[in-house]
């Protein structure tokens, strides 16, 4: 079976002489999800970038679902931080979920069965009774959540979250998780975490980047794999099957 | 009240008319476009366009009175002057190399300068007060019918490719990555943004259009939730704004453009307290 993601040799750098990317290769087959992890700066970014392809590699391939990422975009549903979205922009939540079905050319206009598949995806991340709610009076893990279910109505094979985590409260964590696990019966979810901290329970594998990318298996992710990307000593705290990161020495002892 | 009406339709005051008219048809021009330029939040790059269109001027002028290029006209040189000053700030912020603040202060300075420099070396009387704070005596016919076909040129599209329009306004990577040509639209919503600026320099002039093009919309964006009122209520408060400021400015024999300014202001300053202090109860 043709992988889901596929990349190999990947370089890559902004100014020549500072590779950001230095000859990664993964994959990541059907049925897998996986974490992207790293510190800041590590080219966490630049990865999902690439993989994208809003950025063209200096050498090597990257394919999804066989294809180049510039011709398997509509496959992929992707959320960015919302904070690189203006926090009072004019839009209701519907308004924001049905851009999922955004189609090019000339009258994209949206059909009743867009806003039924914007609807779905709202319901499916438990906020349908935001649909008419403006984007900028929600809280920031009602917006992540809005961002989620634009890109779930992408109907994508392939769901790439930028820091999903960062800003959901506590109390809809467990919530948040087994809306995650649900989603990975019938897509690949490939989320990226900052500063390590959080590894999704709900994954299969661990990239780990750091101008170099390398490739574990969740269960045989150990503190030393953790202390090669990340350069100093770091904490592993398994709590029950979830797998949590600290960096050694910093407020988190 | 009767009086003022019957004053209004005077053959003398054919000039207020002519400018009553120009501020109601922009009107829908000035909802979408301000309303984009708000959210995009390129309104200093509007400012910049604004002044490279008084670099167009003072070259067209010097053209057509020292060089005799008739067809040179003060409004050809506007048109071309803030849609070059456009095309360079759009490449270098799509390019994002630059730093894109220091280009438009640069283009802002140097299109003012330029613009300075011919207009003293142009022979005969030169209105420059005119260019920079409106002239609303220069209005002539010629400006109804430039407003009208910029309104068909904003609305067309905008009715055509709406969704398209809204989601690379709110996000253009994810707009992008669904195959919308953010570029290119993009390109056309600074090219359109230029052109109306363009329009409405004889109302308020140079240094206070951003203004208009902004006030209302910013208002409007206190008051709504969809990009599409937005830009409904925008339009219809620089209806207001332009009347309200035309007929203040000529019973109180005050200049017009700082008058439509000041009116605009005043109303989106107290918006912005009432959706402040609404926001926080």
């Amino acid at each position: 079976m043709t992988p889901v993601i596929e990349v190999e040799h990947l370089d890559f750098s902004y100014e020549p002489g500072f590779p950001v990317v230095e000859d990664a290769t993964f994959s990541i087959e059907p049925g897998q999800s996986g974490c992207i992890v790293g510190p800041n700066g590590g080219g966490k970014s630049t990865l999902l970038k690439l993989l994208l392809g809003l950025l063209t590699p200096d050498a090597g391939k990257i394919r999804l679902f066989g294809a180049p990422p510039a011709e398997a975009r509509r496959q992929v549903g992707y959320m960015p931080q919302y904070h690189q979205l203006d926090p009072s922009f004019p839009v209701t939540a519907l308004e924001v979920a049905v851009m999922g079905r955004l189609k090019p050319g000339l009258f994209p206009f949206y059909s009743r069965r867009d806003k039924e598949t914007a609807m779905d995806a709202l319901a499916e991340l438990g906020i349908s009774d935001l649909a008419g709610r403006s984007f900028a009076d929600l809280s920031g893990g009602q917006r992540q959540r809005v961002l989620i279910a634009r890109a779930l109505a992408c109907r994508p094979g392939l769901l790439l979250l930028d820091e999903p985590t960062a800003n959901i409260d506590p109390g809809a964590e467990e919530q948040f998780y087994a809306t995650l696990a649900q989603l990975r019966q019938r897509m690949t979810v490939l989320t990226v975490s900052h500063d390590l901290g959080f590894v999704n329970r709900e994954t299969d594998v661990i990239i780990c980047v750091n101008r170099k990318v390398s490739i574990h298996r969740a269960e045989n992710f150990t503190a030393e794999a953790a202390d090669a990307v990340y350069h100093h000593k770091m904490n592993l705290i398994h709590h029950d099957h979830a797998c949590f990161c600290h960096c050694g020495g910093g407020h988190d002892e | 009240m009767s009086e003022m009406i019957r004053e209004l339709f005077s053959p003398e005051l054919a000039f207020l008319r002519c400018a009553l008219l120009v501020g109601l048809l922009a009107a829908p021009t000035l909802g979408v476009v301000g309303s984009l330029v708000v959210t995009r939040r390129i309104s200093s790059l509007a400012g910049a366009c604004a002044h490279a269109a008084l670099g167009g001027v003072g070259l067209a002028l010097f053209l057509q009175r020292v060089v005799r290029l008739a067809w040179c006209t003060p409004t050809l040189g506007a048109v071309a002057g803030a849609l070059l000053a456009a095309v360079v700030v759009g490449v270098v912020s799509l390019s994002a190399k630059e730093r894109e603040d220091t280009v438009i202060a640069v283009v802002w300075a140097l299109g003012m300068s330029i613009g300075l420099l011919f207009l003293e070396r142009t022979p005969g009387y030169v209105d420059w007060q005119g260019y920079l704070f409106g002239n609303i005596l220069l209005l002539s016919g010629s400006d109804i019918v430039m407003t009208l076909v910029l309104d068909a040129a904003v609305l067309l599209p905008m009715i055509l490719f709406y969704p398209a329009v809204l989601a690379m306004s709110f996000d253009a990577t994810f707009s992008e990555l669904r195959g919308v040509r953010t570029t290119a639209i993009y390109l056309v919503l600074l090219g359109l943004t230029a052109c109306t600026i363009v329009l409405l320099l004889n109302v308020v002039g140079i240094i206070l259009v951003i203004a208009l093009l902004t006030l209302p919309a910013a208002t409007a964006g206190c008051f709504t939730r969809h990009l599409w009122s937005m830009m409904t209520l925008a339009g219809i408060l620089s209806c207001l704004f332009v009347t309200g400021g035309l007929l203040g400015s000529f019973y109180y024999r005050l200049p017009s453009g700082p008058a439509i300014v000041v009116l605009a202001g005043v109303v989106y300053l107290a918006a912005l307290g009432y959706s402040k202090w609404r926001g926080k109860r």
